[in-house]
């Protein structure tokens, strides 16, 4: 009996996640969509501890504890500190109005189930059923990226896309080896402290950080 | 001495020293010296030794060796046959003529640039010899593109002048062009199947229809680097960039590869050939003649006319291998072989006097500073030496006996004359037009050296351009003219004992096809006699010529003497009413094409301004201008200009875009995988 409640438990955090990524969408305020970047991450942390736990692979546990180190204290910690700096606490300019980008999220997700649905049927992990919302997340991340118009939120939209990939991975295979997630723990850490440094870099240079003015860039 | 008898391990030395010399002269701090006293020379020597090597891999059977470099799983094949034996002996033989010249020519250039000149020109020479040596589409294709990419760095030696950066640019991007086509060849030729050795592209059966598609592959690819029409543009503009010596070489040995590639691909891989790609090759060929020699006759600018000569002889050769290729598609092989045999002749002399030209317009260019033949004149008296083998180019380019020139369009003619053995009525009525065509361009190219030689070496100079009387620098120094006797002496070898290289171009035939000269051609051939077909129907003798020719000049020399001796006097010409006489009278380069121009109007695109009756400074201008460039490159370019800017459409500078490009991507992905 214990290894359905644990899979339901998995199920409940993976819809926790799920619902993070629209509450992402829909978000206006950075610092908000900081704090639920954290959640995420600590959601994904307890369902890599829970899928350990049930599975008795120890290297998830190690993971799940890198995942908190990183996810949930160190880069909210880092963009906490940079949007402080930086001072851009304010509401964000979407391109396309929230209701609308809600609505092609549904589309992306009810995309994603279908596509993922002949997938799972065929693994045979505990957490098969879990693949079409990961899938989902990462598209919705990516449409997050595509339609804010600030640099903040893009770099968060990419954060939360890469959890989205964790996540895939741990549902659809258990993980992948642990040297291959150290290595892209270190690449996101190192993407984000590159990020910041850019971030000054585009501020000083055009006084704000809408990306818009990156347009100027372009060669005629 | 394993190395000495072996050519293909010889050749490969050679081959390899050449790259040794190249990085050595890197090496010493004082390079410029090491340069002229040493790589130069080492080159040249190195040079000697090829064509050793290339003459006796003719007479030996062909060798074959694998080397452990390339690729993992991929190694570098090599080979020497005949025909690659005959093309090192061409690169071996003209390349130490102009090694030599090189050490004089450049000694006046600084030292890191004259150690970066001497990497390149080793390079260059031999990526050429691993072009001929080359016996895999791998090797042939990393050698081809070392060659073109050396050789373009040695156009834009000055590219600090926008026109040579451009010109550079342009012979890179037709040559890069002929680089695709050659490499799609091969790829037709593999057919997917075994591997990239020339030994399995020969074998390889193909469909005719796809062994079309190989012929004209190899025939454009080939072409553009040759500089037949209408891929000849870069030449006129990378020759005059580029270093004397250097357009030397280029014009000399480097269009010969091509040919050379066209022969190997299209004779020994492709094989069996058909008659219709040989009218093809005569059409193109017949065209590139014209068209050159016409364009020569215009320039003023001496590089830019000899390069045009270049495009003229590329089309000469064109024609040779062209009837070659009917015959043998008619199933005549011995025939074919005559033609075969004239257009390898014809490559050998054009790289010889061409080569001997570039080096000689070279010497005026560093004595003057000048290369427009409209303010050269009265060379002769500053620069003797060099008025002298210039002469010797321009007797042998003008195909005038006893010189080399001569001998291969004589053996052109012999090649069409054989015609009557055709059955198809077209093509035997044909085939003597395309021979009247060479008849033309051989008169046309004569009046032009005329012209040349008349205008910069005979006359008054013309002070007008120049204050100071010219040549103010003398003539050329000693390694110049040891480079350009070298040359000369081969137009005199070569046209006065064509017996011999008969014999070795026949073996090159034997190797190709299978089938020689006939039995009476070789029977009658002697040190003497010249015999293509049969002793009843041509023979030519240059030393008899030759005897003849000194013979009346010594007779009308000593009649001279006996009779006018004594009698010389002195006094002013009548000049017909004008009193006053100034060296801007004398005739110009473009007034002597003026007949030509009005008979071949139409050929040309012309701008003329020609002064009104009431203009106070009179001023005559003439722009003559290749039609090509406005119904072909011109179009093609702004086609491409046109299709990139709508390209350039997806780059909206807008990061959303970009992502969105992704996303969309993805998205596609995945349903495509479902």
């Amino acid at each position: 009996m214990g290894i359905p409640l644990l899979a339901q438990l998995v199920n409940v955090l993976a819809a926790f996640l799920l619902l993070i990524a629209f509450a992402m969408l829909s978000q206006r305020r950075v610092l908000t969509l900081i704090k639920l970047l954290a959640w995420q991450g600590a959601a994904l942390a307890a369902s890599t501890a829970i899928v350990a736990w049930s599975t008795g692979q120890t290297h998830l546990y190690y993971s799940a504890l890198l995942t908190v180190l990183l996810k949930v204290i160190l880069i909210p910690w880092v963009l906490h500190r940079l949007i402080d700096r930086l001072f851009v606490r304010w509401d964000i300019e979407t391109l396309i109005n929230i209701p609308t980008t809600m609505l092609i999220g549904i589309g992306l997700v009810i995309f994603a189930f279908a596509l993922a649905t002949p997938i799972s049927q065929m693994a045979t992990t505990l957490t098969r059923s879990t693949l079409g919302i990961a899938l989902a997340s990462v598209l919705l991340s990516f449409l997050m990226m595509i339609v804010r118009q600030k640099a903040v939120p893009q770099v968060i939209g990419f954060l939360a896309m890469e959890n989205g990939l964790f996540f895939a991975a741990t549902s659809a295979t258990y993980g992948m080896p642990l040297v291959v997630e150290l290595g892209v723990a270190l690449d996101v850490l190192v993407g984000t402290f590159i990020f910041g440094i850019f971030f000054f870099h585009i501020r000083e240079r055009f006084d704000s950080l809408d990306i818009r003015h990156l347009e100027k860039l372009k060669e005629d | 001495m394993g190395v000495l008898s072996s050519p293909l391990a010889g050749s490969l030395v050679v081959a390899v020293g050449w790259l040794v010399v190249a990085v050595l002269g890197l090496v010493p701090t004082n390079n410029a010296f090491f340069a002229r006293r040493i790589a130069f020379p080492l080159g040249a020597l190195a040079g000697v030794a090829l064509a050793a090597f290339g003459l006796q891999a003719v007479w030996l059977p062909t060798q074959a060796l694998t080397l452990p470099l390339g690729l993992p799983d991929l190694p570098f094949h090599l080979r020497i046959d005949p025909l690659a034996g005959f093309f090192l002996m061409l690169l071996g033989s003209v390349s130490a003529g102009i090694s030599v010249y090189s050490a004089g020519y450049f000694r006046e250039e600084p030292s890191g640039r004259l150690a970066l000149i001497s990497l390149q020109y080793h390079v260059f020479l031999a990526s050429m010899a691993f072009v001929l040596l080359a016996d895999d589409a791998y090797l042939f294709m990393v050698a081809w593109e070392t060659m073109a990419l050396s050789s373009y760095f040695l156009v834009i030696t000055d590219h600090r002048q926008p026109a040579i950066r451009s010109a550079g640019f342009l012979y890179l991007l037709i040559a890069h062009l002929g680089a695709i086509a050659i490499l799609l060849c091969f790829g037709v030729l593999h057919g997917g199947r075994g591997d990239y050795t020339f030994d399995a592209l020969r074998a390889a059966q193909l469909q005719p229809a796809w062994a079309s598609v190989a012929f004209l592959l190899a025939f454009f690819g080939f072409g553009a680097k040759a500089g037949m029409l209408p891929l000849h543009a870069w030449l006129p503009e990378a020759h005059p960039a580029a270093p004397s010596p250097v357009s030397a070489l280029m014009s000399g040995i480097m269009l010969k590869t091509a040919i050379y590639g066209m022969v190997r691909v299209i004779f020994d891989l492709i094989g069996n050939v058909r008659w219709e790609w040989g009218m093809l090759v005569l059409a193109v060929g017949a065209a590139t003649t014209l068209f050159g020699v016409l364009y020569a006759l215009m320039q003023h600018d001496l590089k830019r006319l000899l390069a045009y000569h270049s495009v003229e002889n590329i089309g000469i050769i064109l024609l040779g291998l062209g009837m070659s290729m009917v015959f043998i598609g008619f199933g005549h092989p011995a025939a074919g072989v005559l033609a075969l045999i004239a257009a390898l002749y014809h490559t050998l002399n054009h790289a010889v006097f061409k080569g001997l030209l570039f080096l000689g317009a070279g010497s005026i260019l560093h004595s003057t500073g000048l290369r427009n033949l409209n303010d050269m004149g009265g060379l002769i008296r500053g620069m003797p030496r060099t008025a002298f083998y210039f002469l010797i180019g321009a007797l042998a380019i003008s195909a005038l006996p006893p010189l080399n020139g001569f001998v291969s369009e004589w053996l052109t003619f012999q090649a069409a004359l054989q015609a009557t053995v055709i059955q198809h009525g077209v093509v035997r009525s044909l085939l003597p037009l395309f021979a009247a065509t060479l008849a033309l361009a051989g008169a046309l190219t004569a009046m032009c050296f005329v012209k040349v030689y008349g205008i910069a070496f005979l006359g008054q100079p013309r002070e007008s351009a120049h204050p100071s009387p010219l040549p103010h620098a003398g003539d050329a120094g000693a390694m110049e003219r040891y480079g350009m006797a070298w040359l000369a002496a081969g137009c005199f070898v070569l046209g006065l004992f064509p017996t011999s290289f008969l014999l070795i171009l026949n073996r090159v035939g034997v190797s190709l096809t299978g089938q020689g000269l006939s039995e009476q051609a070789l029977a009658g051939s002697g040190w003497l006699w010249l015999v293509p077909t049969a002793a009843g129907q041509a023979s030519y003798s240059p030393v008899i010529f030759l005897v003849v020719i000194a013979a009346a000049t010594l007779l009308a020399f000593l009649l001279v003497r006996r009779f006018y001796h004594g009698r010389v006097r002195f006094a002013a010409p009548w000049d017909c009413g004008y009193p006053e006489q100034t060296s801007r009278m004398q005739d110009t380069a473009d007034a002597f094409g003026q007949p030509i121009r009005h008979v071949f109007g139409p050929i040309y695109r012309m701008d003329r301004r020609l002064p009104g009756p009431e203009d106070t400074e009179p001023r005559y201008s003439l722009k003559v201008e290749d039609r090509h460039w406005y119904w072909l490159y011109l179009p093609v370019a702004r086609a491409a200009e046109f299709v990139s800017s709508k390209i350039a459409l997806l780059q909206q500078g807008r990061i959303s875009i970009y992502l969105l490009y992704s996303f969309i991507t993805l998205i596609a992905l995945l349903v495509f995988v479902r």
